[in-house]
């Protein structure tokens, strides 16, 4: 191989190891990418962990219909806590206000940070169920074996769509002490 | 240790008439293409049967309802180890194994563009693939939760135990491993071919591995952001992918299909390629259509890029997104469709004869096409709500792989054996290990569309008695066609010690120096060729490109 071909390949190589490099930075480019692909009208894309809070309008109650709404609560494995709903199951009138409260209490000696995850079953759902106050919209501080009332308030838009009779909506506390930024 | 020396002695005129270094150590330094070729062919078949091992204690645990012999986590590490082991360690490695044999050959060079980089891909493969075998010894186990390391499920105490960490580690070692191997790939083709040779006189199986590297060097820095992601994850309180911190499990799903989606066609373009190299010999014709040939292979390169999320109909995407999906994946069956149709035409009133390495080939083009018709019915979104994580996507891609990808691997083997060692393989071995291994193959992946359709899941150790009847045949043709392997192992041994005794010509198959550089040069090949590059490059393999 002579001067001429051994440099030109050192400088292929070179070139190429830098798209590998590139290529390394643009899997990391991919999370915020999809955060902001996700936000386009179009995608519409269901996050039922990240509902924002409404404020509190007045709808227009369909007393003709029934929704029935289940309340699901579960525990990441870690978490040590105990969590359920005061009520399992409500049957509600799409654009009426209900008041859920749950109940959380820290079974340990230590403080924890826990956050409540919330999930949709049917997922497109989240689009009208509207939250006007909920444990989940920010991370809930526990002391040593302390017990709390948790409440949610939601209203079921109107605008549901006729087939949606069950809806399922589920609880995750997630244990976060490890990893919060609030100690 | 001489050899080592002057490959990078910067005297052009230098003669490199000498031998292999004596000794095992060779096998450690040596920056002989043909050397490297053969660690990565045989480090390749010794995998593919510690995986086919894997596969063996898959299917006998499968072979009756209830759990016979394994632990349900024991048999999720099989699962596991079994894809990562085929995919990294067997069949990756053995096709740039046949790339570092045949690229220089074909294309008229001296030896691989980065001779020592080139050695040391291969060594980092070993420690990779090492690293990742060793997760087996370890408290709790290997990795278990599935190839695809999705979380939230791999990042659980109960699936990793202590080995993800190494697994993760591991594939950063075989990531690093194939993009140095793939920038030594795409500096020989562009720097080193034979100044007579263009790019578009280029056998197929050179331009196959050339687009296939250009995607090892897009997608597997992907994989390894990927799983320093999941890495960061569970060690270092990063939210990536978890939900309490803002992250989205969805997205690794995103990024890693961003990355498996061309990993699997790294998998099958050179397999394209192989088989457009061997039908043409035993055809007796130049390869039909050659130009749309290297068009379709680009076209399937770049359709790899914007499918990746078929594999993941069911996780709640958009509308949008499931028809977009659909149909761009639905796009890859018309280059596909053209390959084999090309195949097809090149054996149209040819002047066929069937040896070894053509059967395999041709088994492989009927048995790949219906591996690409199940493909194209699991490419329709709602339809893929019924197949989605059922036997029938096992069913699926084990036809794109093992009857297309490992039958053209064996049959690369017993086409370049004789060329590579001077010695003819025993035909009427081969010719039974290709039978047994056609049925077999049949008969194990087959009643796995049905089983898939009727419901049974991909990856339980124990299943509802119903599946009973089929996973039995379904194993009985796993244990043949695992046995029969034995065969190519014995043909591989000894063809490599001397094979029939036959004096083999340096063409070795009829007319084949017409196709390809290669044939031109003594059989034995000498340890070093094409010291000087070739004069007049053969293009009847393109001849109806001109």
């Amino acid at each position: 191989m002579n001067d001429a071909v051994s440099k030109k390949n050192l400088k292929l190589a070179r070139t190429l190891l830098i798209a590998a490099i590139a290529m390394f930075g643009f899997g990391y480019a991919l999370v915020p990418l999809y955060d902001v692909l996700c936000e386009w009208k179009w995608i519409e894309r269901d996050r039922p962990d990240d509902i924002k809070k409404v404020p509190e309008v007045a709808y227009k109650v369909d007393m003709n219909r029934e929704v029935s709404v289940e309340f699901m609560t579960i525990l990441n494995e870690s978490t040590p806590m105990e969590f359920h709903a005061e009520k399992k199951q409500l049957n509600v009138h799409p654009g009426q206000y209900y008041t859920v409260n749950f109940y959380a209490e820290n079974k340990t000696d230590k403080e924890i940070q826990a956050r409540a995850i919330a999930s949709f079953t049917p997922a497109v759902i989240s689009r009208y169920f509207e939250k006007i106050e909920c444990f989940c919209f920010s991370e809930q501080t526990f002391k040593p074996r302390e017990a709390k009332t948790l409440p949610m308030r939601f209203v079921i838009n109107p605008d549901i769509p006729e087939q949606y009779k069950t809806i399922t909506l589920s609880y995750t506390f997630f244990d976060n002490t490890e990893k919060s930024v609030k100690k | 240790m001489s050899a080592v020396v002057d490959e990078h002695d910067h005297h052009a005129d230098d003669h490199h008439d000498h031998g292999p270094a004596k000794g095992l150590l060779r096998w450690v330094i040596t920056t002989n293409h043909k050397d490297i070729g053969t660690l990565y062919l045989l480090f390749a078949l010794a995998m593919f049967f510690v995986g086919g091992a894997m596969a063996m204690v898959i299917r006998a645990e499968l072979f009756e309802p209830g759990l016979q012999f394994v632990d349900p986590a024991f048999f999720n590490s099989m699962t596991t180890m079994h894809a990562l082991v085929m995919v990294f360690g067997a069949v990756m490695p053995a096709f740039v194994g046949l790339a570092n044999w045949q690229i220089p050959l074909m294309i008229g060079a001296a030896d691989m563009a980065l001779p020592r980089m080139n050695n040391m891909s291969f060594w980092m493969l070993v420690a990779g693939v090492l690293l990742l075998a060793s997760t087996l010894f370890m408290e709790g186990g290997a990795p278990n939760g599935g190839w695809t390391l999705y979380p939230p499920l791999v990042l659980q105490p109960i699936t990793v135990g202590k080995a993800l960490p190494f697994a993760i580690f591991s594939v950063h070692l075989l990531g690093i491993s194939s993009i140095m191997g793939a920038i030594n790939i795409i500096a020989t083709i562009f720097n080193m071919r034979a100044p007579s040779m263009k790019l578009m006189d280029m056998p197929l199986f050179v331009w196959t591995w050339l687009i296939t590297a250009f995607l090892l060097i897009a997608v597997m820095p992907v994989f390894a952001g990927a799983v320093t992601m999941l890495l960061t994850d569970k060690f270092f309180h990063t939210s990536f992918f978890n939900a309490a911190g803002g992250g989205d499990p969805v997205l690794y799903e995103h990024i890693f299909w961003f990355f498996g989606h061309p990993e699997v066609y790294i998998m099958i373009l050179p397999t394209f390629g192989v088989a457009s190299t061997i039908i043409p010999v035993f055809a007796r014709k130049p390869l039909f259509g050659y130009a749309s040939m290297v068009w379709a292979t680009g076209s399937i390169a770049f359709l790899s890029f914007i499918v990746w999320a078929h594999h993941m109909f069911t996780v709640g995407l958009p509308l949008a997104g499931e028809l977009y999906f659909m149909y761009a994946t639905m796009i890859i069956a018309v280059p596909t469709g053209v390959k084999v149709f090309n195949w097809t035409a090149t054996m149209w009133k040819g002047a066929m004869t069937f040896e070894t390495p053509m059967l395999f080939s041709i088994a492989f083009v009927v048995l790949f096409t219906m591996g690409g018709f199940t493909g194209l019915m699991m490419s329709i979104a709602p339809s893929d709500f019924q197949y989605h994580d059922t036997y029938f996507i096992v069913a699926h891609f084990h036809y794109t792989l093992v009857p297309a990808s490992v039958f053209i691997l064996m049959a690369a083997g017993y086409f370049w054996l004789p060329k590579w060692t001077g010695n003819m393989y025993n035909e009427k071995i081969g010719q039974l290990h290709f039978w047994i291994s056609v049925v077999s193959v049949n008969v194990l992946f087959f009643p796995q569309h049905f089983l898939g359709l009727a419901g049974m899941p991909r990856r339980i150790p124990d299943y509802a008695v119903q599946f009973a009847d089929w996973n039995m045949i379904s194993s009985i043709g796993g244990f043949i066609f695992g046995i029969s392997q034995l065969l190519f192992l014995y043909i591989v041994i000894d063809t490599i010690r001397g094979g029939t005794g036959e004096k083999v010509s340096d063409e070795v198959w009829e007319d084949a120096a017409k196709h390809s550089l290669e044939w031109t040069l003594p059989t034995p090949l000498p340890y070093h060729t094409w010291t000087t590059p070739p004069s007049v490059v053969p293009t009847e393999h393109v001849l109806d490109s001109h």
